[in-house]
């Protein structure tokens, strides 16, 4: 049964990274974000229960907290506060984007399987869910041009990494995770400030508009 | 052979055309509930059918034969396939034709036949009709393709039969990373191939967005009669197949009577859950613009290629 929960859990994860790429609305794609972050939780938790490890269960309900509770409600505080602009425009077209999401996705198996294979179990077959995930957030990071879904695609990107890094590692140092969900709070509330001082002074969050130096 | 077998065929086609309309009239009543109506009774669409058959018989003028055959192609292309799918128990007589492939290319004749269908009379909604359900028909069949193949995968069969055998055998294939792909692609599929909201809209003739009504517009009496009973056959033999792979538990192995009766009452549980569950979706979802319709198949396109290749690069079940 954990092998298959911890399965089901990667494969939630990775059709959030896709649907993310598809989604225009703005909070739709927070609620992604909100429930990939509950996978990843899911995952830590499996690992906690089946290794007996406290520690990971410490650190899964952090990334409860952190992924599920405080970030994605920071982000629709500010999709709330920005008015005519509950879309966003992808700079790439859509089903463009989706394609290239389906092949990086396969380079991404193809590029782990000897990760995989060096020691297969079942959570090191979430590796290539993991890096599918890093590579399929950072092209939709490249591929829009709102700072919202940028740092969207930022925080998908992190989901991506701490994926890889919860099933790699024989155990997680509690210190190292608790100190990298703290940098990555850090950098949400900075970015926060970020996106709502360009809302006051352009009245939108396209980055394009950032041309310009000012003093 | 055998008559177990031939019983196990009478079965399922009895099963497939009897529960089709009921299950289509349990969405609409769940719908109607949740909407705060009291709604038709569950029955309803069999005395539409009913209605229908009795009237009679009308064709446009200057309709060939194409217009008047495409609804028995269409309903006996869906009687064949409720022959050779494991519905009510695997061991189907036809199981040697019950390949993925013939299955998707019997759905595929029913629905050129109902587009030429819509081409036939002329008219500007049944063109419109036509070419919509074709860019549609087009994503969704390899997409259905694909996210089979991902279960395939683990049985070493396209076999369909072959395939639930397998997930029976071995219950801890069936929950893994790329079901839960192939769930969701096969699930998008389904709403786009019985033309259910969010892709089209069978309550509305709304000339903007209509796929399914626009073709069948044309029709009256008998003949519309059977498209619907047709439609309503395809969506529950959607609904059973998405039911049997991705939760094959209570289906027959034998041909034992008692045992496909039992098949066939776990398959109605699994219909009426799914049933109430797509109406409910039904409510809160609304209808997709229709140049964004598209996007939404390459998504399932999308996810359909991960599961594939999921299934490929990782370990074929544990």
């Amino acid at each position: 049964m954990y092998s298959q929960l911890l399965g089901v859990a990667g494969g939630v994860a990775l059709v959030a990274a896709v649907l993310a790429l598809w989604r225009r609305s703005l909070l739709a794609i927070v609620r992604i974000l909100a429930l990939q972050g509950f996978a990843i939780a899911t995952v830590a938790l499996l690992l906690g229960i089946h290794h007996h490890e406290v520690a990971e269960l410490i650190v899964a309900a952090g990334v409860l907290v952190l992924k599920v509770g405080v970030i994605p409600a920071v982000l629709t505080r500010v999709v709330r506060d920005t008015p005519n602009q509950r879309d966003t425009e992808p700079s790439i077209n859509t089903a463009t984007a989706l394609v290239a999401a389906a092949v990086l996705t396969v380079i991404a198996f193809g590029a782990t399987r000897g990760l995989v294979d060096l020691a297969p179990s079942p959570e090191t077959e979430l590796i290539p869910v993991g890096f599918a995930i890093v590579l399929v957030a950072f092209f939709g990071l490249v591929a829009r041009r709102n700072a919202l879904t940028q740092l969207v695609g930022f925080l998908l990107l992190e989901n991506g990494i701490a994926l890889v890094a919860l099933v790699a590692t024989a155990r997680v140092s509690l210190v190292v995770e608790l100190g990298a969900a703290l940098d990555l709070l850090l950098a949400v509330l900075v970015l926060q400030v970020l996106t709502s001082r360009m809302r006051s002074k352009f009245g939108a969050l396209d980055l394009d508009r950032l041309t310009e130096l000012s003093d | 052979m055998n008559p177990g077998r031939i019983a196990a065929v009478l079965i399922q086609i009895v099963f497939v055309v009897g529960a089709a309309p009921l299950l289509a009239g349990l969405i609409r009543r769940v719908r109607a509930r949740l909407e705060g109506r009291v709604g038709p009774p569950i029955v309803q669409p069999w005395r539409d059918l009913r209605k229908l058959w009795r009237k009679e018989r009308i064709a446009p003028e200057h309709t060939s034969w194409v217009f008047i055959t495409a609804p028995l192609v269409l309903v006996a292309s869906s009687v064949v396939i409720a022959m050779i799918v494991p519905l009510v128990t695997v061991a189907s007589p036809l199981d040697r034709v019950g390949d993925l492939f013939a299955v998707v290319s019997l759905l595929l004749l029913g629905t050129v036949f109902l587009a030429l269908a819509g081409l036939d009379p002329g008219t500007a909604f049944g063109g419109m009709g036509a070419s919509r359900e074709m860019t549609v028909a087009a994503l969704a069949e390899p997409t259905l393709l694909l996210a089979v193949t991902a279960l395939a995968a683990r049985a070493g069969s396209t076999n369909l039969a072959a395939i639930v055998t397998a997930a029976l055998d071995r219950p801890s294939v069936v929950l893994s990373a790329q079901s839960v792909l192939a769930l969701v692609a096969l699930g998008i599929v389904t709403l786009a191939e019985c033309a259910r909201l969010p892709v089209d809209n069978p309550s509305t003739h709304l000339e903007l967005t209509m796929i399914h009504e626009a073709m069948v517009l044309e029709y009256a009496g008998p003949d519309l009669a059977l498209v619907e009973l047709a439609a309503s056959m395809r969506l529950l033999l959607f609904g059973a197949l998405l039911a049997n792979l991705f939760a094959p538990w209570g289906i027959a192995t034998g041909t034992g009577v008692v045992e496909m009766l039992a098949g066939a009452l776990v398959l109605g549980g699994k219909l009426v859950l799914l049933g109430a569950f797509l109406g409910v979706f039904e409510v809160f979802v609304a209808k997709l613009r229709l140049f964004r319709v598209p996007e939404l198949l390459a998504v399932s396109f999308v996810v359909a290629l991960v599961a594939v290749t999921a299934s490929a690069f990782l370990g074929v079940g544990r």
